[in-house]
């Protein structure tokens, strides 16, 4: 607890340091991340994180000590060379996309693991925490190294703010872009060249390994919760910065732990909180939603079972055993009973002794869902010649469904016929 | 049976397109008069997308060129407009109905800008245009095959362009949409505009445009539907592939070969 307040305090310059870098860092490439996602690129971002490994390698071996600006140069180089191969094996031969970026991840991985430990074996002193590259670790972003990879995201932030209109176009609807004199090309290449940049300073506190999950799980979270691209973007940039402080607090608290495994749990939990709890498009309301249609269905089931019983005898405020109804129409007898409690509960039956009866309420809506039954059987027999003997089946599924405004127009449509097919009279007020 | 025109406003010379260096259309060539709704009609596989993607610069010409209001595609780009097939986007993108009307002002506006309060406006006017002024901050997501249509038409509309190319409007939606766009392509070649639309249902045709071009991998014919749109004309139309030019295309892919040989110019 005590490291906690420590850390949160930020009295520490250092916490300082680490947080704002973890956030910086974390947010834009989340930003940027945001339309690799949305030109569902997500495998082509796993490839150019994986493949700037070599390059970070490379400009060590070359240079012979950690300068954060060689880094970036060396992996950014390499990181565009593999997207370079991909377009051209993909356009160029027979080869798929998907076995393209499969190629060229584990080919430049390869090669990236092979000059690591090279490196780690050539017993260079300077060559410590070149490892850390492969699963990240925020606690080194202080120094020229922070005020390196903060600019870079700086940078990116002012690029996607200055081309969100034409960024927001391409990714919707490149046809129409091109048609409309955007070059798209230039657009195109911008919009990788910041992909690439964004992988390049998240793989400080992230690494290669994990890092495909910064630019796309954000983004994909925040689409659970808006249909509206800006905030889905804002949204998608906290997410990123909430997952990158706790790299960061991970970092302080347990200074040997990768802090990129850590970034990632914490942006997978919001994204899997995301899929179960957003409302509109998440698991759970749909489950509800679902749930409260079939108890919907089961209702106006039981209502028009209770209006038939009504139309045989000619009484329809007769009271009614639970048997009779059963008798009527086959359900589970638990099922029945809540039904027949909620159905009073709602205003539509009333309850004497166990026995069951309609009220006005009641009445007319199970009149009104055997009318739509038996208009629908009508519509089907007339419209679509379907025999009277095979409609019973579809009208018992469309009588749920139909609207008022629906139910007018087929009023209209069929002329308020009488009788359906069965020669069952079809009920009007 | 392929009429130029005096003056015209779409000149195509001598057009092939080739995907993988296979031809798809081959030597098209015709001209087309200003203020008609004109409908490029023919089977599957005939190149009725591929012709107006090729007058819009989005494949590649293997020879030809094409000249709009007698000028390179670059010059006039403000005063064209075109509708891509509905299903080549996602609908399921993060947007709003309006958010979609107002790209037809991107080409406007250029790099960087953001739309004003009078780009606003045309996109309203748009929308009111084809009835879908009520839907104005509906996700795309929850709209209909013919109110996505509507939509794309709006985001045309905001263009205020003179040439309109429409690739397969009436696909897939209702009737009241098919009404509604009708009526509205209509009302835009009276006022002078030219309409060019990808067309799938025959029977339309006559009812619809005044003037045809029957395509199917190279141009049958092109003039006005009365003389053109003839029993014989769409008998060469949907009487079969030419089997020998699909063959002879398939041989170009095959080996290669580029489908007009380079010339070297010699100074």
């Amino acid at each position: 607890m005590e490291t906690f307040l420590d850390f949160f305090s930020f009295s520490d310059p250092n916490v300082r340091y680490v947080v704002l870098g973890s956030i910086l860092i974390t947010a834009s490439s989340a930003i940027v991340g945001s339309f690799t996602f949305l030109k569902k690129k997500a495998l082509v971002g796993d490839a150019v994180a994986h493949a700037v490994l070599p390059g970070v390698c490379l400009s060590f071996i070359l240079y012979g000590e950690k300068n954060p600006l060689v880094l970036i140069i060396g992996a950014f180089t390499t990181g565009w060379l593999a997207l370079t191969l991909i377009d051209f094996i993909t356009s160029k031969s027979k080869i798929k996309e998907d076995t393209a970026i499969g190629l060229i991840l584990s080919v430049f991985f390869g090669i990236g693991i092979f000059l690591l430990t090279i490196i780690q074996k050539s017993g260079n002193a300077a060559q410590s925490g070149l490892d850390q590259f492969l699963f990240g670790k925020a606690a080194s972003l202080v120094g020229s190294d922070l005020i390196t990879f903060g600019m870079v995201a700086v940078l990116l932030l002012v690029a996607v703010y200055l081309f969100f209109k034409e960024f927001t176009l391409i990714s919707f609807d490149k046809d129409f872009a091109a048609s409309v004199g955007l070059p798209i090309r230039a657009m195109e290449l911008v919009l990788t060249t910041l992909t690439v940049l964004a992988v390049v300073i998240g793989i400080q506190a992230v690494g290669v390994v994990l890092m495909a999950a910064m630019l796309i799980t954000p983004a994909a979270a925040a689409r659970f919760w808006t249909e509206n691209i800006k905030v889905m973007i804002w949204l998608a940039a906290i997410f990123g910065a909430f997952s990158g402080i706790s790299g960061a607090y991970i970092s302080y608290i347990a200074p040997s732990m990768p802090t990129g495994p850590w970034i990632v749990i914490v942006i997978s939990t919001i994204a899997f909180f995301s899929f179960f709890f957003a409302p509109g498009r998440g698991i759970i309301q749909r489950l509800i939603t679902q749930k409260r249609i079939k108890k919907h269905i089961v209702d106006e089931n039981i209502l028009k079972a209770l209006y038939q019983l009504g139309e045989e005898e000619k009484n329809f405020y007769d009271k009614r055993t639970i048997e009779t109804i059963l008798s009527k129409r086959t359900l589970r007898r638990d099922l029945l009973i809540k039904s027949l409690r909620r159905l009073k509960r709602e205003g539509y039956l009333k309850n004497d002794n166990g026995l069951w009866f309609f009220n006005t309420a009641g009445k007319n809506k199970g009149q009104r869902v055997v009318k739509l039954h038996r208009l629908w059987e009508v519509y089907l027999t007339q419209y679509l010649r379907i025999a009277p003997d095979h409609v019973h089946d579809d009208a018992d599924t469309i009588e749920h469904v139909l609207t008022p405004e629906l139910e007018a127009r087929l009023e209209k449509l069929l002329n308020y016929p009488s009788t359906d097919p069965h020669k069952s009279e079809i009920p009007y007020e | 049976m392929i009429s130029q025109v005096e003056n015209p406003i779409v000149e195509i010379h001598d057009l092939t397109v080739s995907y993988d260096k296979k031809p798809v259309l081959w030597d098209v060539d015709l001209s087309l008069p200003k203020g008609h709704l004109i409908g490029i009609i023919g089977p599957n596989g005939a190149g009725k997308s591929t012709l107006i993607k090729a007058v819009m610069g989005l494949i590649p010409n293997s020879s030809g060129y094409i000249k709009l209001f007698d000028q390179d595609l670059d010059k006039v780009r403000g005063r064209i407009s075109y509708v891509p097939q509905r299903e080549t986007v996602d609908w399921d993108f993060p947007a709003s109905v309006i958010d979609v009307v107002l790209m037809g002002r991107y080409g406007k506006l250029g790099l960087f800008k953001r739309p004003r309060k009078a780009d606003r406006e045309v996109a309203m006017d748009s929308l009111r245009k084809v009835d879908m002024e009520a839907f104005k901050d509906r996700q795309i997501s929850q709209l209909s095959g013919g109110q996505q249509q509507r939509v794309f038409l709006a985001r045309a509309l905001a263009q205020q362009a003179d040439l309109y190319f429409m690739d397969e409007p009436f696909a897939g939606v209702d009737a009241a949409t098919e009404k509604t766009i009708i009526k509205l392509l209509r009302e835009m070649t009276e006022r002078g505009n030219t309409v060019i639309v990808v067309h799938h249902d025959l029977q339309s045709v006559p009812q619809y445009f005044d003037w045809v071009i029957m395509l199917n991998m190279r141009l049958v014919a092109s003039g006005s539907t009365e003389s053109t749109f003839t029993s014989e004309v769409l008998q060469e139309t949907y009487g079969g592939k030419l089997t020998l030019l699909s063959e002879v295309g398939n041989l170009l892919k095959q080996g290669r070969f580029p489908s007009r040989e380079q010339t070297e110019v010699k100074n």
